[in-house]
């Protein structure tokens, strides 16, 4: 199976027609990983014998018409559980945890009959922005491999632009979906925060967390997030709401859309290539018929900090249960409580996750909350508040979803502030809770450029319409690293 | 030098749910070590929270019994602190908006009624369980973790260790009344860590103070504050100045142990929770717990003696749990006579509890014929001597007292047209009695009541036989 | 400008620690976040009030029933040394119980 020329849509029509069978498709998917992989390096683990049988078992049900899913193979981004599959969130802390439970996604992707081949790597804990920080392997840009995919969904998004599976779950705390969606040429989608479940997600930043969808078009983005979005008993942060497709208006025109450019978003550090493409993706909105103003977003310059702080907060309470004492890593010949915490802690995590842990333990202790964490969540409403107010008037936001294409691995990472720079496009975003996608508006000297929609809190339905129609007047898409067109 | 002492206590009280404060794991007592808890109590990774709503209703119930203000606008917070028995090394708790500020409790001290305040009261979850065996390792039972707990901190009203006893009593009894929670200290659902600095008369700061953690009964935090009150004035005579300490009681010596000292305060790094949607308490939900908020003991003792015409004891001994008070409430309901109904509660039925160890709702009586039974003493059916023996045969079977009674022949004999022949019979048979009563010598008449008794196999009723006994000797 | 010394006690709270060549390294590293976090002090935020949370809920709260038990067993899986049905910890050593 080439995933490069195939889409959900197609496949779930060839499954009820009796043309394929989901056991050759799983089957398919495991070979392109066995064929890319090794170079690649996307994925820390492979689900083959469950997934086998679990594609034999709905070959045996036969495809429903109208489950569109069905027989279709998924990745999971390693820091989302799966009962009976190790899951690391690729970190040494967790080298060897077995979750006794489901994540609420892959509960209802299964519902949905989808196959779960396997884990991709990613920054260890979701923290960072170019998948160097898993404690397990670095991961290949799919496009370039001296480049990086990406993070922290890296493994996820090369999985997927490399096609070795044809959509995966990912995770996004600051742009960890988009930005390696952007890096990677293929669609990535956070939804609202109270959109999907986090039940099952390994907390880094609980108020900004969210789980998506890295995809090798919009359509399919729409068809997995169908599946996993609604109101879970287990996150009581999820929105109860009526039953709704999100891909409703894929297909319909952007004719009359209002859609804002912040000038912030196109300011310095961002690259003069990267600016090319988005302004001429304004122009093909235009084209279309929608308007593309300019605005502004004051206080997108503050968003940076204001994210690791917050992040950073939640993070250090979050990963403090990684203690060594109930499961995970406990290091050797530990002689009291205090040395199981303390030496469990310090040779379980990377440096980037301590150094996260640690600002985040500065910015809420004694003497410092009111000037960092407090701070950090009063420009986190003015940031919210620039949204809302350019959200009266407009349908969607429009910018890059990264200043610049994927960098070279080794280039950032001993420089933890450039990395984070980086972010400054996505993280926005989480910290305002909205929905977002990055889709593929072309390349710089060889590499994807991210396009990055900005919908209005709950309103993923607008996003996949411009997204969809962005995507149907190119074809970046059908391009392919390699180039095979 | 005279010195006045301040004593400040924190009390947690686990509250009486079904299941957790942030889990839907069963709450229990003495389950086999890990049996009762589930992914979330652990602390497993991508686990979530979800509040309990009738925790927090309890939670509202405990605060409108201490008369404290209702916060409308709460969220939860995290205090963070690493410790084995607390899996995600941070406790979901109300910190920036606790559950209810500024109640209070009153009192008795030395006769007069004191006013303690209760500057907040939060709902919050307790710990696991560790369990430190001798061979070099310590074992944790998670089965107690999440359970719902209410904590309970006073304002700097309380002057002596007297007082703080008083307050801990009055404010387990007030509790124990709402039903909102057992309030054992044996079994740990009432704690107390308490803490009591000195200073010169005066002074306007307070003194340096230092904490008493895990007393486990009301007696020893007094004698334990005793104690520290003695300790620290002591030092402050000496010349020497107090370190901000935790301490323990040490029964054996009588004396608190130095457990560590403090150096700077805790630093728990305390934040809102972002797993968990805020919580605003409606008038409505608070007036729905108001509805089913049980009388209060105070409301209650000022009942039984003003309404019901009780003496002062018999009101605090009744009121003293929630059980016997609403027992009494239910008998005297039932018509029974109010004095009667708590000369056998007081006396027979809490001897027999006394006796058997058990709790008045283990027993077999029902209220509905005990105040029978009161009924066939006041209307003259038994005599009180026969009650002694009916109290024991119903305490023991709740047998129906009036059945019994027939059954067993010990109805008393009240009716003067078959007393009146008895009586006039024994009297014509013993002149010479009659005549000694007439010249002054009261023992006679018993001698004669002995007569009637025997005859009648002790049955009949003696206030009775008196009055007719009387009006035959006049007439003759 | 954070002091190696801060450093220590953070790292201290956060129960990590970290060898002298580390902890200058680290102490180094976080000075330069901090002096980028300190460009918020420039924002006014007088009367803002703070954002922790993008939920549009409030009172989402549970029943008071007990559905929900896991297995001792399966939670036994993970735990790297167990007995008895009790999670095995080395000595826990003067620290009273909150
Ligand atoms: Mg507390
Ligand atoms: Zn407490």
């Amino acid at each position: 199976m080439d995933y490069y020329k195939t889409n959900i849509d197609q496949l779930h029509a060839d499954l009820v027609a009796g043309k394929i069978t989901s056991a050759d498709l799983t089957a398919d998917t495991f070979k392109a990983i066995a064929a890319k992989d090794g170079e690649v390096q996307a994925f820390l683990a492979l689900n083959q014998e469950a997934a086998t049988a679990s594609a034999a078992n709905q070959d045996d049900q036969g495809i429903d018409a109208d489950a569109t899913l069905a027989g279709i193979p998924v990745a999971i981004k390693d820091n989302i559980v799966t009962k009976d599959l190790t899951t690391t969130a690729a970190s040494k802390m967790l080298a060897n945890f077995v979750p006794i439970y489901d994540a609420t996604v892959i509960e209802r992707l299964q519902q949905a009959g989808m196959i779960v081949v396997g884990k991709t790597n990613m920054d260890e804990f979701a923290m960072g922005s170019s998948t160097e920080n898993s404690a397990m392997k670095i991961t290949k840009n799919a496009w370039d491999h001296t480049k990086v995919p990406g993070g922290s969904s890296g493994g996820s998004a090369a999985a997927v632009a490399a096609g070795e599976v044809l959509v995966a779950l990912g995770s996004d705390t600051g742009g960890s979906i988009r930005q390696p969606a952007a890096f990677n040429g293929v669609v990535g989608f956070k939804p609202t925060y109270g959109r999907v479940s986090r039940w099952g997600l390994i907390a880094f930043g609980s108020s900004l967390d969210a789980i998506g969808t890295l995809t090798r078009n919009v359509r399919d983005s729409a068809h997995v997030m169908n599946a996993i979005i609604g109101a879970d008993e287990h996150d009581t942060t999820t929105v109860p709401r009526p039953q709704e497709d999100l891909g409703a208006k894929i297909g319909q025109s952007v004719q009359g859309m209002k859609i804002a450019l912040p000038k912030e978003y196109l300011g310095k550090g961002v690259d003069a290539g990267v600016r090319a493409q988005i302004e001429a993706a304004a122009d093909q909105f235009r084209a279309m018929g929608a308007t593309v103003e300019t605005v502004s977003l004051p206080h997108t310059q503050y968003a940076v900090p204001t994210y690791y702080i917050i992040a950073s907060s939640e993070a250090s309470s979050n990963l403090q249960r990684f203690d060594g004492i109930r499961y995970g890593f406990r290091a050797k010949d530990v002689q009291s409580l205090d040395s199981v915490y303390v030496r469990s802690r310090s040779e379980g995590f990377g440096d980037e996750v301590k150094r996260r842990i640690m600002l985040g333990t500065f910015s809420l202790s004694a003497g410092f909350y009111d000037a960092y964490f407090k701070k950090a969540a009063q420009v986190r409403t003015l940031i919210s508040r620039d949204f809302e107010n350019v959200f009266k008037e407009y349908d969607l936001v429009m910018g890059p979803t990264t200043p610049t294409t994927a960098f070279g691995i080794g280039a950032k990472v001993t420089d933890p502030l450039t990395m984070y720079m980086n972010d400054i496009l996505t993280i926005p975003v989480n910290l305002a809770g909205l929905p977002a996608a990055s889709v593929n508006a072309g390349f710089v000297d060889g590499m994807p450029v991210g396009l990055q929609l900005i919908g209005k809190a709950f309103d993923e339905a607008t996003i996949y319409q411009a997204a969809a129609a962005f995507e149907d007047a190119n074809d970046y898409k059908d391009q392919t690293p390699g180039g095979q067109n | 030098m005279n010195f006045e002492t301040t004593i400040g206590l924190e009390v947690h009280i686990e509250l009486k749910t079904k299941s957790k404060m942030y889990s839907p794991a069963p709450v229990t007592y003495g389950a086999e070590p890990n049996t009762a808890t589930n992914v979330i109590d652990w602390g497993y990774p991508g686990v979530l929270p979800s509040a309990n709503r009738g925790a927090y209703s309890l939670g509202i119930m405990v605060a409108l019994a201490l008369h404290a203000d209702i916060t409308r606008f709460t969220h939860f917070d995290r205090k963070n602190y690493f410790y084995a028995d607390n899996p995600k090394a941070y406790q979901i708790t109300q910190s920036e908006t606790p559950l209810a500020t500024n109640g209070y409790v009153e009192i008795e001290v030395d006769g007069h009624t004191k006013k303690i305040g209760i500057e907040e009261l939060h709902v919050e979850e307790d710990a696991g369980k560790n369990t430190h065996a001798g061979d070099g390792y310590s074992y944790v039972d998670l089965n107690r973790q999440g359970t719902p707990l209410i904590e309970i901190v006073s304002k700097p009203d309380i002057k002596s260790p007297e007082e703080a006893y008083q307050y801990l009593e009055t404010l387990r009894q007030i509790v124990q009344f709402t039903g909102a929670s057992d309030v054992k200290m044996e079994e740990g659902s009432m704690r107390a860590d308490s803490n009591l600095s000195v200073r010169p008369i005066g002074q306007k700061e307070y003194g340096t103070k230092t904490e008493i953690k895990n007393v486990n009964s009301f007696n020893y935090v007094r004698s334990a504050l005793a104690f520290e009150q003695k300790r620290q004035i002591g030092l402050l005579m000496a010349g020497k100045t107090i370190r901000p300490e935790t301490r323990r009681w040490d029964e054996p010596t009588k004396s608190t142990i130095l457990m560590r000292v403090k150096e700077g305060a805790d630093d728990y790094r305390y934040f809102p929770e972002p797993d968990l949607p805020p919580v605003v308490v409606s008038q409505e939900w608070v007036d729905e717990v108001a509805a089913k908020l049980p009388e209060a003991p105070t409301a209650r003792r000022q009942r039984y003696v003003h309404e019901l015409g009780l003496p002062e004891y018999d009101a605090g001994v009744l009121t003293n749990t929630k059980e016997m008070s609403d027992y009494f409430d239910q008998v005297v309901a039932l018509g029974a006579d109010p004095k009667q109904a708590s000369n056998y509660l007081m006396g027979d039925v809490s001897a027999y509890l006394n006796d058997q160890q058990v709790e008045l709702q283990d027993i077999a009586l029902t209220p509905e014929h005990l105040a029978a039974m009161i009924k066939l003493i006041s209307d003259g059916t038994i005599s009180s001597k026969i009650a002694k023996k009916v109290i024991a045969e119903i305490i023991k079977n709740d047998t129906d007292p009036e059945a019994w009674v027939k059954a067993k022949g010990m109805v008393q004999e009240s009716d003067p047209a078959v007393l009146t022949p008895i009586i006039t019979d024994i009297l014509d048979a013993n002149e010479q009695s009659i005549e000694d009563f007439k010249n002054g010598k009261d023992r006679a008449i018993g001698y004669l009541i002995g007569q009637i008794m025997k005859q009648t196999r002790g049955k009949a009723n003696p206030k009775v036989v008196n009055q007719i006994l009387m009006q035959e000797i006049k007439q003759r | 400008m954070i002091t190696k010394e801060s450093v220590a006690h953070v790292a201290e709270l956060a129960k990590l620690q970290f060898t002298d060549e580390e902890l200058q390294h680290f102490t180094g590293q976080l000075d330069e976040i901090l002096n980028m976090v300190d460009q918020l002090s420039e924002v006014d935020t007088e009367g803002v009030p703070v954002t922790t949370q993008n939920v549009v809920l409030e009172n989402v709260l549970r029943a008071d029933e007990a559905t929900m038990v896991t297995p001792r067993d399966e939670l036994m899986r993970n735990v790297p040394t167990e007995k008895d049905g009790l999670i095995q910890v080395p000595a826990i050593i003067d620290k009273e119980e909150d």
